[in-house]
């Protein structure tokens, strides 16, 4: 075992995490905005908005997501409007291309995601909503919302895992984050096995951790699946004043 | 109606004082019984009694800890395994047994990717190696004889419950049999249902067949079998001809049993 | 100078890049199907050991099984193509060759497919085993159907009922991440596409098509696999 290698290697790969978590944070993020607007567009009264959402989640499922990546940072150029536009700061980027390609990609995903978790809001709790006069944004706002949500979280950690492992695919358009760093030391060094291995810990690490992290925000939203609290005298108190 | 040959015909299986345990549980305290051929012995007791068990052990489906099964003469030999346990000594002889007991279970058990037809007749082309063609032709006359023929190319989803169970017995049967089990046959069927089977059980044994049947069923207990065993706490408390057991039972717990 | 239109990038002929594309798709359904079987094989022993395994060898499955959940593919590729190459350059030197001996992307490509789709195989397979019916395999068990001929006769059949569904998406993902094999240079659609960019300075148009292609064989499989699904289906009760 060669532990200045390894120790080397380790400190690299640590430098490149911020770039790696920015990816997966960032399209995260704008996916998560996209996949509710398409999750709700599916619902449309409209027909052709829900056909559209309908095609974009087929065609984003059905090819591989190295092909958008290299659709959106190679193809793009190729349109002299593109490259005159006020965006072209932006898409000539590698690291908004790929921020781009990871979001449009995971919202197609998220939104099945989301669609079940609305999909399994029990009707009844609807109809209640309604009884109440709630209006029907204010419904989707407070009730759906929420409680799909809840519903689609296990799945949507699942998806949030497969971001984080899908930044790699930055490498293959220059980004150096942990994959692009363990490329460029296991093609100098010729020692994969020991950079494999460092890199993998890493990429394991942050997956256990967001785990971890979704597992949490699962707790805090199921109160009714938790321990009761002795809220009630407080509940008391207040009704005798 | 205890068959006047019982007392002669020979011994089709014998369990000679089997015990088994499940953690510190006894289930059964060291039974012993004795089935001649033709003999339909309907085996009672409480839930817990230990009497699925006792018909589990019979064909291996749970390792006695202790005790002996024979069945048509042949005994299953048994190895000490330590700790108070045992186990057959050579595999090949239990599924040569098994393939001469009939068994019936209490949730059909019909193989979900198989049409009837070939739920019946798996066992013989597969273990009994015998000609496909003469398979199918016993298989058919199986199904006929408890009344599905007309679904013999059907998958067992597709069957009621009490369907399902009748294909069931024609599968077990067409194994030939020395001796039937049946492992609470109709507790699983809609009311409506057990009709159908005991209807096809009572034929079985008009026909001379030798049956074990653990049952909750009173009237075919009563009517039908030559025999009744009552089970309690894993140790037999009533043994003899249905008109005596019912008639005139020696033990308290069984006239409450029947009360019941 | 005009742009050519698709048809003519698409065309058979010499200035066409049809049969260029056309083998870079057989390219790629060979070693998404030679990585999708690698993977069902390893998925089978996976689950055997899981279910039927000692401690140690559930133990090694579920870090198995773990370790490919959660780092990426891309990393697995590299793994078995540099780490490969590296390999045999050393066995090579052992009998006197000298330099560097690359490993063959289509061996490394396979493999890794087969790698990570083999943790998915892992869970599809033990899934399945658990929704076969414990009476089921009592039946044959009671009929006196020796162990073998139980497996074959009943609990595979029925296991690969239960598997069929999440067979069906696992090869969907298979041939998605197939393309991530062209990194290693073999000829798949996506590496052809690549060339073809380069040279004609098209890459929108033939990222598209390539676009296309996948989601064309996506669809057909998609379709296949149902109807097999139908076909193999019938009286499997699903909950």
């Amino acid at each position: 075992m060669d532990w200045t290698f390894l120790q080397e290697t380790f400190v690299s790969l640590i430098s490149a995490v911020p770039l790696t978590l920015l990816l997966a944070v960032n399209a995260i993020a704008f996916g998560a905005v996209l996949a509710v607007g398409i999750a709700v567009a599916r619902f449309s009264a409209i027909a052709p908005l829900r056909w559209l959402a309908q095609a974009y989640v087929f065609v984003f499922r059905g090819t591989p997501l190295l092909v958008q990546l290299f659709i959106i940072y190679y193809g793009l150029s190729q349109f002299p409007a593109i490259r005159h536009s006020p965006l072209w700061p932006i898409l000539r980027e590698p690291y908004w291309c790929a921020v781009l390609a990871l979001a449009l990609n995971t919202a197609a995903y998220a939104s099945e995601i989301v669609r079940g978790g609305l999909l399994s809001v029990p009707f009844g709790q609807i109809e209640a909503a309604r009884a109440c006069g709630m209006s029907r944004f204010m419904i989707f706002r407070r009730i759906t919302l929420p409680l799909g949500v809840r519903q689609a979280l296990p799945g949507y950690g699942n998806e949030m895992i497969s971001m984080v492992k899908a930044t790699s695919l930055a490498s293959i358009i220059t980004l150096m984050e942990v994959t692009g760093v363990a490329a460029r030391i296991i093609s100098e060094s010729y020692r994969a096995i020991e950079v494999f291995v460092v890199a993998g810990a890493i990429y394991l690490t942050i997956n256990f951790l967001l785990t971890r992290l979704v597992q949490l925000v699962e707790f805090r939203l199921s109160p009714h699946l938790r321990q009761p609290v002795a809220v009630l005298p407080a509940i008391i108190e207040g009704e005798a004043h | 109606m205890s068959s006047p040959a019982s007392s002669v015909a020979p011994v089709a299986i014998s369990v000679r004082d089997i015990h088994k345990s499940f953690g510190p549980i006894e289930v059964l305290k060291g039974i012993s019984l004795d089935a001649r051929e033709g003999e339909v012995v309907s085996i009672l007791g409480s839930s817990g009694s230990g009497k699925s068990t006792l018909l589990r052990c019979i064909n291996m489906l749970e390792t006695p800890d202790r005790g002996a099964v024979t069945v048509a003469g042949e005994t299953i030999e048994m190895l000490a395994a330590g700790n108070g346990k045992s186990r057959p000594r050579d595999r090949a002889q239990v599924d040569r047994i098994r393939s001469r007991l009939g068994m019936v279970f209490q949730s059909f058990n019909l193989w979900s990717h198989k049409t009837v037809l070939e739920n019946v007749i798996e066992a013989p082309i597969h273990v009994q190696k015998r000609p496909r063609a003469e398979c199918i032709e016993e298989a058919e006359a199986l199904l006929a004889k408890v009344g599905i023929a007309a679904k013999r190319n059907h998958y067992p989803a597709h069957l009621s419950g009490g369907q399902q169970q009748r294909a069931a017995i024609a599968r077990a049967l067409a194994m030939r049999p020395a001796v039937m089990l049946f492992d609470e046959p109709t507790s699983a069927l809609d009311p409506e249902l057990v009709g159908e089977v005991l209807r096809v059980m009572r034929a079985l044994a008009e026909e001379g067949r030798t049956m074990l049947v653990v049952t909750h069923e009173m009237g075919f207990a009563r009517d039908v079998s030559s025999r009744v065993i009552f089970l309690h706490q894993g140790q037999i408390e009533e043994d003899g001809r249905p008109d005596e057991v019912f008639g005139n039972a020696k033990s308290e717990r069984f006239r409450r049993f029947i009360k019941a | 100078m005009t742009q050519p239109g698709i048809l003519e990038l698409l065309s058979f002929g010499p200035d066409g890049w049809g049969n260029i594309l056309l083998a870079g798709a057989m390219m790629t359904i060979l070693i998404a199907l030679s990585g999708y079987a690698t993977g069902a094989v390893i998925g089978v022993l996976g689950a055997w050991a899981k279910v039927r395994g000692g401690p140690v060898t559930r133990l090694v499955a579920d870090v198995y099984t773990t370790v490919l959940r959660g780092i990426p593919d891309l990393l697995v590729i590299y793994l078995l193509y540099f780490g490969g190459s590296a390999a045999i350059s050393a066995v090579g030197h052992l009998f006197g060759a000298e330099g560097f001996i690359g490993f063959p992307g289509f061996l490394a490509g396979m493999l890794a497919v087969g790698i990570t789709s083999g943790a998915q195989h892992t869970e599809v397979f033990r899934g399945a085993f658990r929704a076969v019916q414990p009476g089921e395999i009592e039946a044959a068990i009671a009929c006196g159907m020796p162990r073998w001929l139980r497996f074959r006769r009943i609990v595979a059949p029925l296991t690969l009922r239960h598997a069929l569904p999440g067979l069906g998406n696992v090869w969907q993902v298979v041939l998605k991440e197939s393309a991530l094999v062209s990194i290693t240079g073999v000829a798949e659609l996506l590496r052809q596409s690549q060339v073809a960019a380069g040279s004609t300075g098209l890459p929108f148009d033939f990222y598209l098509i390539a676009g296309g292609i996948y989601l064309a064989i996506s669809t057909v499989s998609s379709a296949v696999l149902h109807r097999a699904e139908h076909h193999f289906s019938r009286g499997v009760r699903r909950n």
